[in-house]
């Protein structure tokens, strides 16, 4: 009979682990991703999937590179390098150059997550401050817009007669854009690559909250902010309910709402603090679209939130378990 | 009912052990430790030569202290520093089993407690040794004393959820009427308005069994199946919906919690005069050939039960002196069993799920996880800075310990750990401050 009992493992308790992991969370991201890129492939052509996997490829690399030379851990495994390549090529334009994106890709892994201490420890959203960095090349950001069902070339595009404005450029004016609701809700419209099709987003949201992901107090708040300050203030006169639909559908919002705003480290943790800061974010994406001098307002509404969390996180921190305040008037006299 | 915060689900593998009955053991030897219970350790009363008898007493000591019963007759051949399932060693009495199975001529069997006090019942359960069996060991006449006159309520413990232990389950299959016997005995003494028995609702037969066997002014409660269930705060809250106050006993909130296996080792100790001299042991996991549960005399060596239990199928990665979510990693097989021994895991390579370097990724899990309603992440990184005010300010003190914050920690930081080493921080710095 085998008895022989070596090397055992000492350790401290719990012993037991959940299937819970990290990669499985990043691959779960990943996945929810995917029906907006399919969307980016249907209208604006191969050149979406190169874009993404040139930036992919950036992240990862620049993540290996920096924890190799500074001799720490190798954390590409927990894929979360992988998302933040998705997520920056999603912002972009499809008809930005390759070099562009690297450049974004290096300011996100490296300066915007390693050097404040590897995942997890960035203050901001690595991909949404790539992209405010990213507009250093206004003319490449938002300069020309491809028409959606164009078919623009993977390696050299070249945008003649094929450029279209974005809905947020009409909205920003106070007027509703010439696309319909339902183009808007699929996508066939101009706009950065992984943020036209509203329905493919909400469809990868779906999927992060049934594998609970996410939950859904920062998408709703932030979602629900921006739909009742835009039907209680609706611009040039329009409709309040069209123009609210509008609002929601246009521009960033889906997916900062969804993928952006709800980015573990750099959203509050506590319940309370979740949905108050979807709220600021709501609130400061409206007042950048009405008032600011760029169309779009969600990446800096969110990024300006992201400095706050550690106001938030101090929201609605859960009730020590058996702690009664003593009853004010006994003490007294 | 009302239930208890957060907790989670891990899996039960219940099933490799639950339908194995209750096996009696008859050791070789035994390593009987003298410090099997939270308080002064007992002082060993016999000598190296001795012959002793089953139930006789071989350890006691003043203060909080129960004393200690040999668990089988024969000869005492060693007393000494040996391993315990703490980890550390401590003073056990040693004793080579003559098979004979001699009981102690002082045993006395009662038919009825109506001519006894609850005094002279509380007495009755110190002599016999008995502590708290689902883990922690507290002295269960103290716990008694302690709930006099405060408690309104007596709940007993049958919820079993940690994953892979069914000595519970079986002693409530096999044994109901000793756990009810063990709770009219506690309501003498206690006098409680009401009584409610728990159990996770993953165990009909016990249920059932458990149905039959209890008066009718007992409640029988089946519980949602979540862990922590039976962790005693957690198990006050759902039954009573009362929250023991932080660093209080339950008998601030009028209840006292007795687990079924002590209710089982009280009525033994009252109608047989048999003080707690063996207890249910399930000895299971994925190394083990033969999962089961096995009657064995306190002191029973680890390498004995494994040997019951059909050895090692393969490697042990991990041995567990309880189950998975609290239970103690052992580094000897030398070790013998304790009161509130009530499991032997034994992990393969397979449940290794070690992360060499984790890093928080800020998800929020350990919070909605947290049975006590702390976070667990400002904790882990107040510890990392040994931001003793912070620790204090976060109530790292409140922890229970439960690991279900670990547990679900989807990069697998160590949370339980750093909480212990947190509290011995603030520990050793309030002695230093009421040292000086």
């Amino acid at each position: 009979m085998n008895l022989e009992a070596k090397n055992l493992t000492v350790s401290s308790s719990p012993h037991a682990h959940s299937k819970n992991s990290t990669a499985a969370i990043m691959r779960d991201v990943c996945i929810a991703l995917v029906p907006a890129l399919i969307a980016a492939i249907w209208f604006f052509g191969w050149r979406a999937l190169t874009l993404t996997l040139v930036s992919v490829a950036g992240c990862v690399f620049f993540e290996w590179g920096y924890r190799k030379v500074m001799k720490k851990d190798c954390t590409v495994s927990d894929l979360s390098a992988v998302v933040t390549g998705m997520l920056i090529a999603f912002v972009c334009p499809v008809s930005l150059p390759y070099w562009t994106i690297l450049i974004a890709d290096f300011f996100a892994i490296v300066l915007v997550k390693q050097l404040f201490g590897g995942i997890g420890m960035n203050i901001v959203n690595p991909a949404l401050a790539a992209r405010a960095f990213l507009f250093s090349w206004p003319a490449l950001m938002s300069g020309q817009w491809v028409a959606p069902g164009t078919n623009i070339s993977v390696l050299s595009p070249s945008l003649d007669g094929m450029t279209t404005a974005t809905p947020m450029a009409s909205l920003h004016v106070g007027a509703l854009p010439a696309d319909s609701l339902f183009d808007l809700l699929i996508g066939k419209v101009g706009g950065s690559l992984g943020e036209v099709s509203a329905a493919a987003l909400l469809l990868g949201g779906l999927y992060l909250l049934v594998r609970k992901v996410i939950s859904p107090r920062i998408p709703l708040a932030y979602l629900g902010t921006v739909a009742v300050l835009a039907i209680l203030f609706p611009l040039g006169g329009n409709d309040c309910v069209d123009w609210m639909l509008y609002e929601l559908l246009s521009g960033g919002l889906m997916l900062g709402a969804i993928f952006m705003a709800t980015d573990y480290a750099t959203s509050p943790v506590t319940h309370l603090g979740q949905i108050a800061y979807g709220v600021g974010c709501g609130v400061l994406t409206i007042l950048f679209r009405y008032f600011g001098a760029y169309v779009e307002g969600v990446t800096y509404a969110i990024l300006i939130m992201n400095c706050c969390i550690g106001f938030f996180d101090k929201l609605g921190v859960p009730k020590r378990f058996g702690f009664v305040k003593e009853k004010k008037g006994g003490a007294e006299k | 009912m009302a239930s208890f915060f957060g907790g989670v689900h891990p899996k039960g593998y219940k099933a490799l052990s639950c339908e194995a009955p209750i096996e009696p053991l008859s050791p070789k030897t035994v390593s009987i430790a003298m410090s099997q219970h939270i308080g002064r350790p007992c002082t060993p009363l016999v000598k190296i030569g001795d012959r002793v008898t089953v139930g006789q007493k071989i350890g006691d000591g003043e203060g909080l202290c129960v004393p200690v019963h040999a668990s089988v007759s024969g000869k005492v051949v060693a007393v000494e520093a040996r391993p315990t399932p703490s980890g550390t060693e401590g003073m056990c009495v040693v004793i080579e089993n003559d098979g004979e199975n001699t009981l102690c001529p002082d045993l006395r069997k009662r038919e009825s407690i109506d001519g006894l006090t609850g005094e002279e019942l509380t007495a009755i359960i110190r002599e016999a040794g008995i502590t708290g069996m689902g883990g922690a060991g507290f002295p269960t006449n103290v716990k008694i004393s302690s709930g006099l006159g405060k408690v309104d309520t007596v709940i007993v413990n049958g919820a079993e959820c940690e994953p892979y232990i069914t000595s519970d389950d079986r002693l409530m299959r096999e044994s109901p009427e000793r756990i009810a016997g063990g709770i009219r005995i506690i309501q003498k003494i206690l006098e409680p308005k009401r009584t409610a028995v728990g159990v996770e609702n993953n165990k009909p037969e016990a249920i059932a069994s458990m149905r039959k066997a209890l008066p009718e002014d007992v409640e029988l409660l089946a519980l949602r199946v979540r862990y922590p269930q039976g962790a005693e705060k957690q198990l006050i809250q759902t039954v009573t919906g009362r929250r023991v106050p932080p660093g209080g006993l339950p008998a601030a909130v009028g209840c006292a919690v007795f687990n079924v296996a002590t209710c089982a080792a009280i009525y033994d100790a009252v109608f047989e005069g048999m003080p707690l001299v063996r207890r249910a042991v399930t000895v299971t996991g994925k190394a083990i050939a033969r999962p089961g549960n096995f009657l064995a005399p306190i002191g029973t060596l680890y390498a004995d039960l494994i040997e019951a239990a059909g050895g090692f199928r393969c490697e042990p990665y991990k041995i567990l002196c309880g189950g998975p979510m609290m239970g103690i990693a052992q580094h000897s097989l030398a070790c013998g069993t304790i009161k509130g021994n009530n499991a032997l895991t034994c992990f393969s390579q397979e449940d290794n799920h070690e992360v060499r370097t984790p890093h928080c990724i800020r998800c929020g899990k350990c919070i909605d996880a947290c049975p006590m309603r702390l976070m667990p992440l400002q904790m882990h990184r107040a510890c990392q800075r040994e931001d003793l005010d912070a620790l204090n300010r976060l109530n790292v003190m409140d922890c229970i310990e439960c690991g279900s914050c670990a547990y679900t920690c989807p990069a697998g930081i160590h949370l339980v750990q750093s909480f212990r080493t947190a509290k011995k921080l603030l520990r050793d710095a309030k002695a230093k401050e009421a040292g000086k």
